[in-house]
């Protein structure tokens, strides 16, 4: 399983970034590899409008499987991601990433 | 005749101004009152009429037909909106992103982008039995407000006779939706309260109408004695203060009812007759 | 660190009287934030020093270099915003009428036109009266409220409170229902709806709610001018019950709003005790509601 996560910083114990469009890290977990990969926001992040829908797209070219996120993906990313078969949970806000990870594995994180 | 009514922030009174203004100028004049806050139209809360007709009103977006298209992405290219996004072998369109610019369909080389209406808000119009109310009215979650008040303008520009006054209540503020709104009328009112808040944002509605070269005077809302700023500064810019609205918590409670409160306070009436009796002179001097 | 953002729908409710009472009352354990852009007036009660300034850049505007330009007319035919005239025989933008879509730029057979970047307004960081620091802009005439300003004022304030490890981000929001308003409550931990009970009050009160709502976000309202007008107050009350939305408190309709106001001092520095202690009694419950740990998880 891939699992993404929004983030403010680049580690496990980086706090997660409630927006998602305008994240400024995105995270994504592959368990079976046991890898970490980072992708730094800032280009999305520069747009007026549309962040959502580009992030919306890495995830999916990277075989995401799980998004964790805080508030959850405005209507026009959502519309992407129903392209995939992409599971989204919310409510990761004020915890680090190792926390919202173990909050989902633990069933404790709503989906959206 | 076409008067705005504007302010440089909300809660200033501009509505409260439009409909009873309107609703004077009606005793003696064929009176449309256009409400172009099209994100929170709110005039009809004080007046009681029908509805006559309700329009749908469209934007044009751009629709991907999957048959000719060769996925080259040259759309989602000349997007500058974001508007667009190409993913797994399908054109993927956000509606409320797109301008309507029609970059992406025109200069797609295989046509298979053809632009669509699609419904962004609705135009009402209803009549009173003094005057009639035009609004626009943008759909939740829709953000081209200057497209809806173009259209609103249009509907209303149909209908208008050659003595009619239109007054139209703006949205608020100075970004595009407010210069959409008093780009063609002959006369702009900016509505203010005589605080700091009140100040600042009229200087600010000031800056805007000497850019758009608009003429313009001021009512003050919620007039008292205790803050001469506002009319100091319209002294010193040459600005002519038409009126003065007093603050008084009865009105304020009226116009929590939705009432009018003219017929109610008599010092309200008089002022906004010496609106009317400026508007009237303003009249002349164009037929002169 | 925690975000409250403080909005209306409708202007003139009394928002903005509220950010500057609570910013008095949290002192230094907050950053301010105006996010009306469009009419901002918080630093007007804050003595805020506007210390720091910079211009801010968002969309796209059109420039035809005249001496490149062959006339042809193809940028003012493609044009769907009429923002391309043909005056004294020359082909020009008009810079207010122009939406950045850049389409000119791109028919243009000898690349007269440039896409160059829009200086939208300034930005600012100042020092207020209490020591704390305040983020503001000011969006400059004709331009888009696209909702980016905002999220740079926002985003900056952030980061003052992230390095200096202060308790709260208090965001005066933008109004309406639009995109600036979406920008202004992304990512909040707690939303403030200020409203007055009148016909349009309850009216746009319900409509930003919408937006709230979509966001999933936990939200108190506190009603000003209570007293004008007791069956709206009830809708209110009942809409706001309905929706679980927690009713913080409210505060009667007083000449101390704008007596304070024109005194440039906020609420709670004014003398009317009563209406002090109200404002103080709804920023100690909004303090207690954010900072339980079942409004995070």
């Amino acid at each position: 399983m891939k699992i993404a996560f929004t983030t403010k910083g680049r580690e496990w114990q980086s706090e997660m970034e409630p927006r998602f469009g305008r994240t400024d890290y995105i995270l994504i977990y592959d368990e079976d590899k046991d890898t970490l990969i980072i992708f730094d926001n800032c280009e999305a992040k520069s747009h007026e409008h549309g962040a959502g829908p580009t992030v919306a797209k890495i995830l999916i070219e990277n075989g995401v499987n799980v998004l964790i996120t805080g508030n959850g993906p405005g209507g026009n990313a959502i519309e992407v991601l129903k392209k995939s078969s992409i599971e989204v949970y919310s409510g990761a806000i004020e915890m680090s990433v190792k926390e919202a990870y173990d909050k989902y594995k633990n069933k404790k994180l709503p989906r959206f | 005749m076409k008067i705005a009514i504007a302010s440089g922030k909300g809660g200033t009174g501009k509505t409260t101004l439009s409909v009873n203004l309107a609703s004077l100028l009606a005793q003696k004049n064929s009176v449309f009152l256009v409400d172009l806050d099209v994100e929170e139209p709110n005039a009809k809360l004080f007046l009681a009429g029908e509805l006559l007709s309700e329009e749908p009103k469209y934007k044009m977006i751009p629709k991907w037909s999957e048959e000719s298209c060769t996925f080259c992405q040259k759309c989602v290219e000349v997007c500058n909106y974001h508007a667009l996004l190409g993913i797994a072998n399908e054109i993927l369109v956000f509606p409320n992103l797109c301008h309507s610019c029609y970059a992406c369909s025109e200069l797609c080389p295989t046509q298979s982008l053809p632009m669509f209406a699609q419904k962004m808000g609705t135009a009402r119009h209803y009549v009173m039995p003094d005057m009639e109310l035009i609004e626009g009215e943008l759909d939740l979650g829709e953000e081209q407000a200057v497209s809806l008040i173009s259209q609103t303008k249009t509907y209303v520009d149909k209908l208008l006779l050659k003595d009619t006054i239109a007054i139209y209540d703006c949205p608020p503020g100075t970004s595009c939706p407010v210069i959409e709104a008093v780009k063609d009328v002959d006369f702009v009112i900016l509505v203010t309260e005589p605080t700091p808040f009140g100040l600042n944002d009229l200087k600010l509605a000031v800056e805007t109408m000497r850019v758009l070269k608009k003429p313009f005077g001021v009512v003050v809302n919620r007039y008292d004695a205790q803050d001469d700023r506002v009319f100091a500064y319209c002294e010193s810019e040459n600005i002519e203060i038409l009126a003065k609205i007093p603050n008084d918590k009865a009105l304020a409670v009226l116009y929590s009812k939705g009432a009018l409160i003219y017929h109610s306070s008599k010092s309200v009436k008089c002022e906004l007759e010496k609106i009317s009796c400026f508007l009237k002179s303003l009249t002349c001097k164009e037929r002169a | 660190m925690k975000e409250i953002v403080v909005i209306s729908g409708k202007g003139g409710t009394g928002k903005t009287s509220m950010v500057a009472s609570f910013a008095c009352l949290a002192k230094k354990d907050a950053v301010l934030a105006d996010c009306d852009v469009d009419a901002a007036d918080l630093h007007l009660l804050l003595e805020s020093d506007f210390s720091f300034e910079e211009d801010f850049y968002s969309g796209e505007l059109a420039f035809i270099d005249k001496s490149i330009c062959r006339n042809c007319g193809r940028c003012a035919k493609v044009c769907r915003f009429d923002a391309i005239d043909f005056c004294e025989l020359k082909y020009t933008v008009d810079e207010i009428s122009c939406e950045g879509c850049g389409y000119c730029a791109r028919v243009c057979i000898p690349n007269a036109i440039t896409m160059n970047k829009r200086n939208v307004g300034k930005w600012y960081i100042s020092t207020i009266k209490t020591g704390a620091q305040m983020v503001h802009a000011k969006l400059g005439i004709g331009a888009e409220n696209s909702g980016k300003l905002v999220a740079k004022v926002k985003s900056e304030a952030k980061k003052i409170a992230q390095r200096n490890n202060l308790k709260y981000v208090i965001i005066d929001g933008s109004p309406g229902i639009g995109c600036p308003v979406v920008s202004s409550l992304s990512g909040a931990n707690f939303v403030v709806l200020v409203t007055e009970p009148t016909q349009s009050g309850l009216h746009d009160l319900k409509r930003v709610y919408g937006v709230v709502e979509k966001f999933n976000l936990k939200a108190g309202c506190i009603i000003n001018k209570c007293d004008i007008n007791d069956i709206v107050a009830e809708e209110i009350e009942f809409f706001l019950r309905e929706k679980k939305i927690e009713h913080i408190g409210s505060l009667p309709h007083s000449p101390s709003f704008t007596q304070a106001m024109i005194e440039g001092l906020s609420v709670v520095e004014y003398t009317d005790i009563e209406l002090k202690k109200a404002v103080c009694l709804c920023w100690d419950k909004i303090e207690k509601i954010i900072n339980k740990k079942e409004c995070v998880e």
